[in-house]
């Protein structure tokens, strides 16, 4: 059923920390890894080796330059389906392939029923899901809802893939609807926000800001050198100065 | 977004279909259109063609062409399935009437009451197929107030038209179906001018910094992949200004001017010159349509391009 539960048990999500990611891939490679044999396999690949290559990823990570307050860094962000409480993915979809579970509030897709129509991905504001050519319906992040609860798997390993995956510990699991919850906490401690609020989706995952250097961040630009010698010296130090000024 | 050849031949060619299904299904029955059966037929089967051709080629795009049947399921919330239940539930009034017109020449009494069920649920079909696009958030050229009106009058105002053609090949010719023609048209004219008025001043409905929750200003540094994805080659259809200009100045000819002044020449004429001016006024406006639908996907942003480097959505 496309339509939404009226309010879902827990709010399972990720809490990212743009911090600490260091943007090394890990997260992308695992989560194809688990999920092109899981749930949603196979996820198709395309021309994989030559140009014009194109496959179904659940999980991108973008490098962007960030510039705020005259202080500018490099930013890792990795981005995937953030299991929103109003996702309009879902209730548009016309067959009710689509849904929201109420018991975890994870969004899936039934790929027996799903037609194609590829309207949910226009619903979303932030291209969580991709379009499988070659199975020809949507794919999307399941919360690895096939590792989560899996009695097969030691306890540690009931995270999603890309959890897991994380060398630095910048991503992490847990129920954003139970405030005393690790990941709850964390998002409290570090003022952890949502994607475009102003689409009205809330989205459940939080993206941890990156924390002010010490010292202050790197300018944007460098600072001038200083000058070595005093106004209207002479001699080594006044060529020195003239040298590095040009 | 990416313009899909199905998509704009499915909602231009059906609209025009509903267009004269609705103008037939109301104006028959009021009497103003000869109970006569070689007429009814031609109309309404036309009508009914472009309606079944649109409809069968929205399925072609799907990846699962044989589950289609399940998309008549989610009506409870789905625009798009509402659109499909109402398309279906419009034939059984239309075929009742199209019974009445064809074998019994009877437009009155119960085939006068399936004409304006027919007409409503028309309607009612346009209105959902406006509200799949005017119900998307992360699209601000679509949701917008000026998008169901839009496809209403496109609707009404290609079936006007075609209409206005068939009345006079079928020599039932009033001064009445030109004037409403060129007057759908006028109104249609007016309302594209207004909707991309409105669109070129829109402020972006998200930015750079609030899709990454980073604030200032975010430049893409590296993609996370290399060419381009599903998401992009979907989501990611920019059009260059100076193409979208062109094609605009080609919509407000083909779609609008020459079909209008077609129409104030029958209007002013009759017999032959009349019937090749509303013949005209259909092709040209065929074209016309098709390439304002092209427009409609090529020109819509989608927010997910601000992960992409776009600074606008």
């Amino acid at each position: 059923m496309t339509a939404l539960p009226a309010a879902a048990d827990k709010k399972l999500g990720l809490v990212i920390d743009l911090d600490t990611c260091v943007g090394c891939q890990a997260c992308v490679t695992s989560c194809k890894e688990w999920n092109t044999g899981g749930l949603p396999a196979p996820l198709t690949d395309l021309a994989p080796y030559e140009a014009g290559a194109d496959g179904v990823w659940l999980n991108r990570v973008h490098a962007y330059e960030h510039e705020a307050d005259g202080a500018s860094r490099t930013v890792y962000f990795p981005r995937s389906c953030l299991h929103c409480e109003t996702p309009a993915c879902v209730t548009v979809c016309p067959t009710g392939a689509s849904y929201k579970r109420a018991a975890d509030g994870i969004v899936l897709v039934d790929a027996d029923s799903c037609i194609g129509c590829k309207l949910c991905s226009w619903a979303c504001p932030y291209g969580a899901r991709e379009y499988d050519l070659d199975a020809g319906v949507m794919k999307k992040c399941t919360l690895c809802v096939d590792r989560i609860y899996n009695d097969t798997l030691e306890e540690a390993d009931r995270v999603p893939a890309c959890v897991a995956a994380c060398p630095v510990g910048a991503r992490h699991f847990g129920d954003l609807g139970d405030p005393a919850s690790a990941a709850s906490r964390l998002v409290e401690a570090r003022g952890g926000a949502e994607l475009m609020p102003e689409m009205g989706y809330r989205p459940v995952n939080r993206y941890l800001p990156p924390r002010p250097k010490a010292g202050g961040a790197a300018a944007a630009a460098p600072e001038a050198l200083e000058p070595v010698a005093h106004d209207g010296a002479k001699g080594f130090l006044a060529w020195v100065d003239r040298v590095l000024a040009d | 977004m990416h313009p899909a050849t199905s998509v704009i031949f499915f909602t231009t060619a059906s609209g025009a279909g509903y267009g004269l299904l609705a103008l037939m299904a109301v104006l028959g029955p009021a009497g103003l259109l000869p109970a006569e059966r070689w007429f009814g037929a031609t109309g309404l089967v036309l009508a009914l063609a472009l309606v079944t051709a649109g409809l069968l080629s929205s399925t072609f795009h799907l990846g699962h062409p044989e589950r289609a049947w399940r998309a008549f399921s989610q009506w409870r919330t789905s625009w798009l399935s509402r659109e499909g239940v109402l398309s279906v539930l419009t034939y059984a009034p239309a075929l009742v009437l199209a019974w009445g017109w064809v074998i019994a020449e009877d437009t009155s009494g119960v085939f006068a009451a399936a004409g304006l069920a027919a007409a409503a649920l028309t309607a009612l079909t346009v209105v959902s197929t406006g509200m799949i696009y005017a119900s998307l958030p992360p699209i601000a050229q679509w949701r917008s107030p000026y998008t169901v009106p839009g496809y209403l009058l496109f609707a009404l105002m290609t079936g006007a038209v075609l209409l206005n053609a068939l009345a006079g090949a079928f020599g039932i010719a009033r001064w009445e179906w030109p004037a409403l023609a060129a007057l759908v048209t006028a109104a249609g004219w007016a309302w594209k001018t207004a909707t991309w008025r409105r669109n070129d001043r829109l402020a972006s409905p998200a930015s750079p910094g609030s899709a990454t929750s980073l604030g200032g200003t975010v430049r893409t540094l590296e993609w996370p992949h290399t060419e381009e994805n599903y998401v992009m080659k979907e989501m990611g259809y920019r059009i260059a200004r100076r193409h979208a200009a062109k094609l605009r100045r080609l919509t407000h000819a083909l779609a609008f001017a020459a079909p209008l002044a077609a129409c104030l020449v029958c209007l002013a004429t009759g017999g032959a010159v009349a019937l090749v001016a509303a013949l005209a006024a259909v092709a040209c406006q065929a074209v016309g349509i098709a390439i304002e639908r092209w427009l409609f996907f090529a020109e819509a942003r989608h927010t997910v391009m601000l992960y992409y480097g776009a600074e606008v959505a």
